[in-house]
């Protein structure tokens, strides 16, 4: 498969009063055409960050990459100017976040933020990109999509909501989607939802994803590859199966152990990482 | 209750009993004149029991009315209608300085570390005030108390001058149950305990409530959406749904047998860390979403998502809840 994104000896820091946090340091992945690379590690481990750099929409200052080479499709995002980064943002990755109702603007109906981006980047007039949005709206499940477009976010339960930001991430045919703990704030009948709506997407439209996640039960199901990341740095990358099966590195092996299992005999006793893990700075 | 059971042993008598617990939340219209123009019915005619001594745990997807349950036992918030009875004591009657007396051997551990505690009060604050508001110990008898909780919990007593800030997400539920533990309680309710921590914080906090329980003769009322989690520190477990409970069966039995639709399509959507495991389950994918408690569907309130929903489902009256065996409860027509 061809190579889509070629991150390099990524380095990501945050110039605070209380000193320079080192947010990712030193991480390398790739991800290939029709992929699905699956990124898992606790709050502070700089899974999010890695992902923001990406898109390059780190707040600066305090933040600022200060190495490393983001390779897209041939070219250093690193490299290239806003104007041209717009272009690839929305148009050829698309990002969708955690929070549904956070990141979707309550004042606007779902039809004015779907088709924003449809006018922007496709150059689109008003009554084509409604068409196409209602025809996004349907594609992940929303029923009654030509009623529901005029409603506001307040209108649709968080799985709904998740379902409209994933429509908006679709709606340029992006090649790679960065989904940022998409279904954390989600019940897991709705989880289990968004995972499998998302898995039928990637295999009619063949893009890529990352899948950023706390959660490693998920990912078996879902990624073809898994990193781990931990304080900042890539501690582990793996086959999905290897993962599981022979998980190589201490952190990894204890965050599958200290999780009980539906699948296993119940243990008496969880085995969990002791202590805390140390600050980025 | 009756006198009889009154000075029975506690191995027979429940430590908790709740009857036809309900609770609502009035929606209202208007600013002077409020008139009454429905309820979210919050929990909606919920009857079981907790033995001492026993965790049950209790799940549910969001929005089901599992916090509101564990909050109405405690009278944070006052039932609607039914009862809770605390032994033999029935807490819905009481009120005032008989509640608050009462109030000593209940407590509660909350979801959000970091919500639940006062940024600007310290460690020795927070955990020591229960003492204090119930003139239990002050002055330095309260400070030795506070620093021997913070040492059960797993911390260094000398963090008693620290500020919540200065801790982690796992610390910082460590000191809420610091301070859950400081009046010797029987009973404490644990509302999501774990969800805001992290992975690797998850399995500490699970097995210093297992010690303790062991310790203290702790009786836990465990709510939570995780079922793995819930499987590992239950005894028994209900699963409640749109304010009701539809099944309620010791764990064993419940994650092995389960019986009604909404547990079954429940435990499908739990991930299981294993490739090959995942590739070959066949999930139950639930449609749409839950419906609102306003206005709850007639019949059973299952029916509308249910993927093996007959005609009776969809009439009135609601299925039963009662025993198919072993004490096995459930709420469907299928099995009744």
């Amino acid at each position: 498969m061809a190579r889509l994104l070629d991150v390099r000896d990524l380095e990501t820091r945050f110039y605070t009063q209380d000193g320079i946090v080192h947010a990712v340091n030193g991480v390398s992945f790739h991800v290939d055409e029709g992929e699905t690379l699956g990124i898992v590690g606790e709050s502070g481990s700089g899974k999010s960050v890695t992902v923001l750099s990406i898109m390059r929409l780190i707040p600066s200052p305090p933040g600022k990459i200060t190495s490393g080479e983001i390779i897209f499709e041939g070219r250093d995002l690193l490299k290239i100017d806003e104007e041209e980064m717009r272009e690839v943002r929305g148009n050829r990755m698309a990002m969708i976040f955690q929070d549904p109702m956070t990141s979707l603007n309550p004042v606007l109906t779902i039809e004015q933020q779907i088709t924003e981006a449809l006018e922007l980047h496709l150059g689109m007039n008003h009554q084509q990109a409604r068409r196409r949005a209602i025809e996004l709206l349907k594609m992940v499940g929303i029923p009654a999509a030509e009623q529901r477009i005029d409603n506001y976010p307040h209108q649709f339960s968080g799985g709904m909501r998740q379902r409209v930001m994933i429509a908006m991430g679709l709606a340029c045919n992006p090649r790679l989607l960065i989904a940022d703990e998409p279904t954390t704030a989600l019940d897991v009948t709705i989880q289990a939802q968004i995972v499998e709506l998302v898995k039928r997407l990637r295999d009619e439209i063949g893009m890529a994803i990352i899948w950023i996640t706390h959660d490693l039960s998920l990912l078996a199901g879902l990624a073809d590859r898994i990193i781990v990341m931990y304080a900042g740095q890539v501690v582990e990358s793996a086959q999905t199966a290897d993962i599981y099966r022979n998980p190589r590195h201490p952190y990894t092996i204890g965050l599958l152990q200290s999780i009980p299992r539906l699948d296993e005999k119940r243990r008496e006793r969880l085995e969990p990482i002791e202590g805390v893990a140390p600050r980025s700075h | 209750m009756n006198a009889q059971r009154a000075n029975g042993n506690g191995r027979e008598q429940p430590l908790i009993r709740v009857e036809g617990l309900r609770v609502y939340f009035p929606i209202t219209r208007g600013i002077i004149f409020q008139r009454h123009v429905g309820d979210v019915k919050a929990v909606d005619g919920l009857d079981f029991e907790i033995k001492r001594g026993e965790t049950l745990g209790l799940v549910g997807e969001s929005g089901c009315g599992k916090s509101t349950t564990g909050r109405a036992i405690l009278q944070l918030y006052r039932p609607t209608s039914g009862h809770v009875y605390f032994g033999d004591v029935d807490l819905t009657t009481l009120k005032g300085e008989a509640l608050r007396r009462m109030r000593r051997r209940m407590q509660m551990i909350f979801q959000d570390p970091y919500a639940s505690l006062n940024p600007r009060m310290t460690v020795g604050g927070i955990v020591g005030e229960p003492l204090e508001v119930h003139g239990i110990a002050k002055g330095k008898e309260k400070r030795e108390r506070v620093q021997e909780l913070l040492r059960v919990v797993g911390l260094n007593p000398y963090f008693i001058n620290r500020y919540p800030h200065e801790f982690s997400g796992g610390q910082r539920q460590r000191i809420g149950i610091a301070r859950a533990l400081a009046l010797n309680p029987d009973f404490i309710v644990c509302d999501e305990p774990i969800s805001a921590l992290d992975v690797s914080i998850q399995a500490q906090i699970i097995n210093l409530l297992e010690d303790l329980q062991e310790q203290f003769g702790l009786t836990y009322l465990f709510i939570a959406h995780d079922l793995s989690v819930v499987r590992h520190i239950s005894d028994r477990v209900a699963v409640m749904y749109l304010g009701k409970i539809v099944e309620l069966a010791n764990r064993v039995e419940l994650y092995e047998h389960p019986l009604h639709p909404y547990t079954q399509a429940l435990l499908s959507a739990v991930p299981i860390p294993d490739p090959e495991i995942e590739a070959q389950r066949q999930r139950i994918i639930l449609e749409g979403d839950v419906p609102s408690p306003t206005n709850p569907p007639r019949g059973c309130r299952f029916h509308t998502r249910c993927p093996l929903a007959m005609d009776v489902c969809r009439e009135d009256p609601e299925p039963e809840f009662k025993d198919a065996g072993g004490g096995h409860y459930v709420a469907c027509h299928l099995v009744h």
